[in-house]
């Protein structure tokens, strides 16, 4: 009849090794295609074994037959309904080291009727955790085939071929009798819509609504049954969970032997220490300033070369090639933009280094467990406290890190405070800033008064946060029950492994999603400031040319000149003045103007900008010569010096609390999918700044 | 005297043999991760501000909340 001999549907949980499985069995043969009726991707591919041809389809990876997700949806589809495509025997991958969960949902498909051939991967991370499995008693008490296998190398796949293409369909009693709990019912829904069995038949009323594979008559039909016997689908579904793992955990006596390796002494020792109520916060505190001294002090090195690197490349680009436009674009617009993306690598890969290093050892769970209370005050969650730890370092892959908090309203909030907390890219302002307003003395002879008001810069940002999650809390309603139930693994050392994988996956993700966005916006921002209206553009170029010509400056300063004068005249120029009557009370002048726009990419490039505008030369916008050059600057109102600390401080506070990181507004949006908490984040942000900028201004005695 | 039992009477050191679930949702969770009724649980510690706890099934460290435990049942408590 059909062209193959047998058809396979190989089902597993997720991450357990399906796609490695599904490409050994079917290598170069496979066939992408969708699912009847949704958008999700079916793949199906052929193998020969012993002149047989067997068809393999590949299902989404699923935790149970209780669907959560349109993907999990298909399985159930897939497996439940006497459909055409009901596949002849189910090949069931099972990870070994979390055996307990992944039998859930083989004695789900076992009283489905199908026959199953088990394999069984990753015992080698299994025996690892301590665990032995002892497989000839686990195949005996399954009542069919168990292969251990390695998906990654292959092992085991000819054994797992021969059983899918000779196993004898041996019946199993089932785990589960829908009868026991709803006499009927069951039986019912059976006969009128030709499902496989009783318990197809149970998983029909459990989902009829969402099923793709019934009609709208016949969903009203199911209605009417459920009705009739007035079917409580929760309570249900509670009661044969319940059962089922009774059930396993019967089953496993004898096979699984040393569960998960008991609490040794010290890990109990260790965790006296780290949720004392005095000790336990100290040593966050510790750990924390240890991991950020770290991440400043050894990124700064491999940063400064990538800064250099991109600086000598760029340099030397510009003497190769013509002096044109295109030459501009490739040099200030792509390779400057490309050097302000690779420079976040290295404070991206340390900080999940450490954040990998604190999760494998135990110890993040310790720090949501004695922060949960405090958090939950202010309408965040235990699990909010590594996004915004991380969001020191840096918000974007702070935001990316918001996944492992469960509830959807807490991570929504903890989205939306996470930029408040000072990230490394305000460092280089407030560095500038701050030198140029705190005297540089030392209360009590050690504490430098520039690092406490750096602190104070860190802990403005600080209670921002908790106080915008306050109030946001008070506005979202909390529509799902929030829990906390989280496992505290015993203390281990860290997977070296791990940690790199942790720093190369995460640093690929800020530069293929973040990086496209920066790159783009560094372009259109090199654009606006190097191009204006021709006419101003021009007569910039001749008042320089005047001016040299005149004697007022020498030849060597007519290229700093000319790029401060271009950059007046310029798009972003004339931005800036135009945006100087909003920025005004805050005591900014349209240089600074033109600074927060371009700094709009990404908050460092204020101090590019900022030496560009006064004519300080691209070669040496390092800070203390920036300083300098502010300090002189005056204001031809007053006769004094422009930047007063009340100037100064009001910049600071701006960029504390204003969104200016077009990075991380492209994350928010990749992480909420939803334009309108984006803009509401981007606007409660730049109204905060613009307040507390100005009474900032205020208080300092700004006028 | 305390006629309903929970996971949140118990004080740290204390055991009990887990009963029912008072909520649904709550219990899905649990089962997943191996507080099945009859299981025994023992009161680990706390965190510094009384909440969450710690507890261990089965060798096993577990957190939850206070309001949730409190919806945990227990058959008695061995003190």
């Amino acid at each position: 009849m059909s062209d193959w001999y047998k058809h396979v549907a190989l089902v597993g949980n997720p991450n357990v090794g399906k796609s490695s499985l599904f490409n050994q069995l079917t290598g170069l043969s496979q066939k992408i295609g969708n699912f009847p009726g949704v958008t999700v991707e079916k793949k199906e591919g052929v193998f020969n074994h012993d002149n047989k041809k067997i068809l393999v389809t590949d299902l989404p990876g699923t935790y149970s037959l209780y669907p959560k997700s349109p993907d999990e949806q298909v399985v159930t589809d897939f497996l439940s309904h006497a459909s055409t495509t009901k596949p002849d025997i189910i090949l069931c991958l099972i990870d070994a080291s979390n055996l307990k969960r992944n039998l859930l949902l083989f004695t789900q498909l076992s009283d489905l009727g199908y026959p199953i051939v088990v394999a069984l991967n990753m015992l080698d991370v299994a025996e690892k955790a301590g665990a032995n499995i002892n497989v000839d008693l686990l195949q005996q008490k399954l009542n069919c085939p168990v292969i251990p296998i390695n998906a990654r190398t292959g092992m085991g796949l000819d054994a797992v071929k021969a059983a899918l293409i000779y196993a004898t369909t041996s019946s199993r009693p089932s785990f589960f009798q829908p009868e026991e709990f709803n006499p009927h019912l069951a039986d019912e829904l059976r006969t009128r819509f030709e499902v496989n069995n009783e318990y197809a038949a149970l998983l029909l009323a459990h989902q009829y609504l969402n099923s793709n594979s019934i009609s709208e008559t016949d969903k009203q039909e199911v209605a009417q049954v459920l009705n009739k016997y007035q079917f409580k689908g929760k309570s249900l579904q509670a009661a044969e969970t319940i059962r089922r793992y009774s059930l396993i955990h019967e089953l496993l006596m004898g096979v699984l032997s040393i569960m998960p390796p008991p609490h040794p002494g010290w890990s109990v020792q260790l965790d006296k220490v780290f949720t004392h109520k005095i000790f336990g916060y100290v040593a966050f505190i510790a750990i924390l300033t240890i991991m950020f001294q770290a991440i400043f002090s050894w990124a700064s090195i491999p940063m400064d070369l990538i800064d250099g690197g991109f600086t000598a490349a760029n340099n030397w680009l510009k003497s190769v090639l013509p002096d044109n436009d295109l030459s501009s674009l490739i040099t200030d617009g792509l390779v400057a933009g490309l050097g302000g993306i690779v420079i976040f690598i290295p404070q991206i890969a340390l900080l999940f280094a450490f954040i990998t290093i604190l999760e494998e050892t135990g110890y993040m769970a310790r720090v949501m467990f004695i922060m949960d209370k405090i958090m939950r005050r202010f309408g965040l969650n235990g699990r909010s406290v590594v996004p915004m730890v991380s969001g020191v370092a840096c918000a974007v892959p702070a935001l990316m890190s918001t996944r492992v908090i469960d509830n959807r309203r807490d991570r929504l909030i903890t989205i939306m405070v996470t930029p408040l907390m000072s990230c490394s890219a305000r460092l280089p302002v407030f560095a500038v800033l701050i030198g140029l307003i705190v005297p540089s003395g030392r209360l009590f002879g050690f504490m430098s008064y520039q690092g406490l008001a750096l602190m104070g810069a860190y802990l403005l940002g600080l209670i921002g946060a908790i106080v915008a999650a306050w109030v946001f809390s008070k506005f979202i309603p909390q529509k799902q029950k929030s829990f906390f139930i989280m496992e505290l693994p015993v203390y281990q050392v860290p997977r070296f492994k791990n940690v790199l994988q942790a720093m190369y996956s995460r640093s690929l993700v800020f530069v293929t999603e973040a990086g496209k966005i920066i790159l783009a916006i560094s372009i259109l921002l090199w654009a606006l400031a190097t191009y204006g209206p021709s006419e101003s553009m021009k007569s910039a170029e001749t008042k320089v040319a005047t001016q040299v010509a005149q004697g007022i400056i020498t030849a060597d300063q007519a290229d700093g000149a000319l790029a401060s004068a271009k950059l007046e005249a310029s798009y972003a120029g004339i931005m800036g003045k135009a945006i100087e009557p909003a920025i005004r009370p805050l005591g900014y002048d349209w240089k600074i103007g033109i600074a927060l726009i371009t700094s709009f990419a990404a908050r460092e490039v204020f101090v590019g900008t900022i030496s560009t505008i006064y004519n300080i030369g691209a070669e040496d916008d390092d800070t203390d010569t920036v300083k300098e050059r502010l300090r002189k600057e005056v204001n031809p109102e007053t006769g004094k010096p422009t930047y007063t600390p009340a100037l100064g401080g009001s910049l600071i506070v701006f960029y504390i609390f204003a969104m200016q990181c077009i990075s991380t507004i492209a994350t928010t949006y990749r992480e909420t999918k939803s334009v309108k908490w984006t803009a509401i984040q981007f606007a409660y942000m730049t109204v905060a700044a613009w307040v507390f900028a100005f009474l900032t201004f205020r208080l300092l005695g700004g006028i | 005297m305390n006629p309903k039992h929970t996971l949140a009477d118990l004080k740290p050191g204390e055991t009990g043999v887990i009963k029912g679930f008072d909520d649904e949702e709550l219990s899905l969770k649990l089962l997943e991760m191996g507080c099945l009724p009859g299981a025994s649980v023992t009161m680990s510690h706390s965190a510094p501000l009384g909440c969450p706890i710690c507890i261990n099934v089965g060798g096993c460290l577990l957190s939850l909340r206070k309001e949730e435990a409190a919806e945990v049942l227990l058959q008695y408590i061995n003190k």
